[in-house]
């Protein structure tokens, strides 16, 4: 369950940056989240519903996009997507691959009500 | 509105695990993250790396374990500086736990340290610490099958110890299968045949090691 771990770390960046730009409420928080990550989308949203009554994203939706995983291989030079369990270059065989995507653990963005704006102005 | 972060959920830790590996860097310290399952054999094997190195190298080792000092005594039973970390629960190590422990090592003293992390094959992987390279142990008796079930571990170690293969005759160990579905995940770590009980195949291992504290140097 390091999922637990790793939603305090969203909450923490989140809140600070609400707080930094006086955001009266947090509506929702986006993350990416890698394919070829161990991290079970799932268990984030439980942690999610956890960590955040009671604090300043208390209400707000996680939205968690999810990158498929890409490498390119280092003999060939083509570019592929592929799931987490078998990396290797179907084009010529080769395992000499590196991934390109899919270990992303990000915080994009969230959006927040802010004095000036109160939710009410469309962007 | 919509507020930018961009940023990596682990920045903290990212930044901590830099920390660490500056000052290793610094005091000319190279340090070996050694992730695993429970029972995989890491302290037998962390224990039989020192006797073939100790000769050559002056070495810590930093235990994680959730609860008990009981792998640090080993350690410090052969005579080798040990700290414990205690994760309360925690199923891995963090950066800021190990930059505590290296307070209470002589870190200028010394040539390697050896992190032995929380026995756990999914949680460790995503958390840097500061390493100069991070190994898997597979033990013969937990089954070929494992990068199947744990691919994210297999991708990211830079060497595969295969351990207890001198018991390989009792398991239903396919070799073949476990050393394909490695390299479909990961190309270059090299896998290591040995028993740290026996010591086969710890020279081979050991010297993979001393290559890569001789490269950081």
């Amino acid at each position: 369950m390091h999922e637990m771990g790793i939603t305090q770390e969203v909450l923490l960046n989140v809140v600070d940056a609400a707080a930094a730009a006086h955001a009266t409420r947090i509506n929702s928080v986006t993350l990416t989240v890698g394919g070829l990550t161990d991290i079970v989308p799932d268990s984030l949203q439980f942690a999610w519903e956890c960590l955040t009554p009671g604090s300043p994203a208390e209400g707000a939706v996680l939205v968690i996009l999810e990158s498929v995983g890409r490498s390119v291989c280092l003999q060939c030079g083509v570019e592929f997507e592929h799931d987490k369990f078998d990396r290797h270059c179907e084009a010529c065989g080769s395992f000499a691959t590196q991934v390109i995507q899919g270990n992303e653990l990000r915080v994009d963005h969230f959006d927040a009500d802010l004095p000036e704006t109160d939710g009410t102005v469309e962007e | 509105m919509e507020i930018d972060l961009s940023r990596p959920i682990l920045a903290r830790n990212d930044a901590l695990a830099e920390g660490n590996r500056a000052r290793l860097a610094e005091s000319g310290a190279f340090a070996l993250d050694v992730l695993a399952s429970p029972g995989a054999g890491k302290t037998t094997t962390i224990l039989a790396t020192i006797a073939a190195l100790r000769e050559r190298y002056r070495i810590a080792v930093i235990e994680g374990d959730i609860a008990s000092k009981v792998d640090a005594e080993k350690v410090k039973a052969h005579g080798i500086p040990a700290v414990q970390i205690n994760t309360g629960g925690a199923c891995h190590l963090e950066a800021d736990m190990i930059s505590r422990a290296l307070d209470a090592i002589p870190l200028a003293e010394l040539d390697l340290v050896i992190i032995e992390n929380v026995g756990n094959l999914v949680c460790p992987t995503e958390f840097d610490l500061g390493q100069g390279a991070r190994i898997v142990i597979l033990s013969v008796p937990e089954g070929d099958d494992k990068p199947l079930k744990y691919p994210g571990i297999f991708a990211m170690a830079e060497a595969i110890l295969l351990n207890k293969v001198d018991a390989i005759s009792f398991f239903d160990f396919d070799e073949a299968a476990f050393a394909d579905s490695v390299r479909r995940l990961n190309g270059t770590a090299p896998i290591f045949r040995m028993s740290a009980k026996t010591g086969e195949g710890v020279a081979e291992w050991a010297e993979w090691l001393a290559a890569r504290i001789e490269g950081a140097k």
